[in-house]
């Protein structure tokens, strides 16, 4: 498991920060695909892919209360969504420790419909009188595509923002080795 | 030592799913005055002039996005924009006589009553938040009690009727929209007077419906919606809107005829673009 030093903290909460007020005061009233993107999900899952499953929960949590207070919603509602977001992807690095080059968009597709399905279900599980029509369905779904579609830069920024705060990692230490002219250790052998 | 990692991390997890349960069940428990509402809203005291600035700085990269998305759609909205132009020519001759023997006709009855905006205190406000998801209920504008917005205040934008002011702070305030399935306005068909109240349902955002008609009343797509203001004579419900504010057209009837009968209306507002609205300072029951 990754160490929750201060330093890591603050970037967190720099970035949740950050994150919220962009999407707030930009993303969500640039319009594409007839919807429009929904950063939180990407840099939730993001940030749980790096960090791990403890950290990337508690990160989901935080987010989503934010997200409660500055858009009076209703308290709690997106904190338990994003905390599954956090915590799903984070043991999906714990467990299988993905490396592929589509990882990044899959997960942002996975987070994005675990987020925006969980919030519908959350809804009307709280009394909200609505009807499952294909609206809703077709917004849901260009949502996913849409936010599956930039997970890969999110997942990109997030990963440099983060990056200097988190322990070396041995793979990419090895594979700086060979790319700044170290020796394999085959070779040294 | 994993199983002390292991037992940490179902207990943090446990912890943080309770606190979120404990704070809804909390949020549901409490009034509007409660401790949870009162830090929403300062919290979005306090968000609120950074979410202006960052607003105001990425305007362009908004501008840019929706520049691209307008040329594309403008192409296609020629022929029926044309065709629209044409139509409502021949109505602005007929409505321009019409105006004016109504003029008279009101002055001869002393029903002067006639309610422009201008006569409501509207604020010019910009809208610098939006909510994210896609239950889209909501937007957050600059304007707050300092400048004498109050809640239950209606909000307007260029196209017609935006909501209704649902929390208000100094410097900011938060307007439910028209989309949101929480309001319900009262309205009626602009050319035939037939009355009704404008609801939506949730996840249906551009599909307003115009419920309570009767199997009398004749509704034809094309018919415009507006505001129908307080129609009880002794002002026991008044309404939070004033009358004759645009709302939608109609663009088809479900069970015509019956008394089940469903006007849909597409608002007129298009509630992902708002720049700027105006909040109606001036009506009777802001609390």
């Amino acid at each position: 498991m990754i160490a929750f030093t201060p330093q890591l903290a603050a970037r967190l909460v720099a970035l949740g920060v950050a994150m919220v007020i962009l999407q707030v005061a930009a993303v969500s009233q640039i319009e594409l695909f007839g919807t429009n993107a929904d950063l939180s999900p990407l840099v939730v899952a993001a940030v749980g892919l790096m960090v791990g499953s403890l950290p990337g929960a508690v990160f989901g949590f935080a987010v989503g209360l934010f997200l409660d207070l500055a858009l009076v919603q209703t308290v709690g509602l997106s904190s338990l969504v994003y905390l599954a977001v956090g915590y799903g992807a984070g043991r999906w690095l714990e467990l299988r420790d993905p490396q592929g080059a589509l990882v990044p968009f899959a997960v942002g597709a996975a987070a994005t419909a675990v987020a925006t399905i969980g919030y519908a279900l959350m809804q009307f599980l709280l009394g909200v009188d609505a009807p499952v029509s294909f609206l809703l369905v077709r917004e849901i779904l260009a949502t996913i595509l849409l936010n599956a579609l930039i997970a890969g830069v999110v997942h990109a920024i997030v990963r440099r923002w983060l990056m200097p705060a988190l322990p070396e990692d041995p793979r990419r230490r090895r594979r700086r080795a060979y790319t700044t002219g170290g020796l394999s250790p085959l070779s040294r052998s | 030592m994993h199983d002390k990692t292991v037992r940490r991390r179902r207990a943090v997890l446990g912890l943080l799913v309770a606190s979120s349960l404990i704070l809804l069940t909390a949020y549901f428990g409490e009034s509007a005055g409660g401790g949870l509402h009162a830090v929403q809203r300062g919290v979005v005291e306090v968000v609120s002039p950074i979410q202006e600035g960052a607003s105001r700085a990425l305007k362009p990269v908004r501008d840019l996005v929706g520049w691209v998305g307008d040329t594309i759609d403008a192409k296609g909205e020629v022929k029926q924009l044309r065709a629209e132009r044409d139509a409502l020519r021949q109505g602005a001759v007929t409505g321009a006589a019409a105006r004016r023997e109504n003029d008279q006709l009101r002055r001869l009855l002393n029903l002067d009553r006639s309610r422009d905006l201008t006569q409501t205190g509207p604020v010019t406000s910009r809208v610098i938040g939006q909510d994210p998801n896609v239950w889209w209920s909501q937007v957050l504008i600059n304007k707050g009690t300092s400048d004498g917005v109050a809640v239950n205040h209606p909000v307007v934008g260029p196209e017609g009727l935006v909501g209704v002011v649902s929390t208000a702070t100094g410097t900011s305030a938060i307007v439910t929209l028209l989309t949101d399935h929480r309001t319900a306005v009262g309205a009626r068909i602009a050319e035939s007077g037939v009355g009704g109240t404008i609801m939506v349902e949730a996840g249906r955002p551009t599909d307003l419906v115009l419920r309570f008609t009767t199997r009398n009343d004749e509704v034809t797509p094309g018919q415009t919606v507006i505001t129908s203001g307080t129609e009880s004579r002794i002002d026991r419900v008044p309404s939070l809107y004033p009358p004759r504010i645009p709302i939608g057209r109609v663009t088809r009837v479900d069970d015509p005829g019956t008394d089940d009968q469903e006007v849909h209306v597409r608002p007129f507002a298009n509630m992902r673009r708002l720049d700027f609205v105006q909040v109606l300072t001036r009506t009777r029951n802001a609390t």
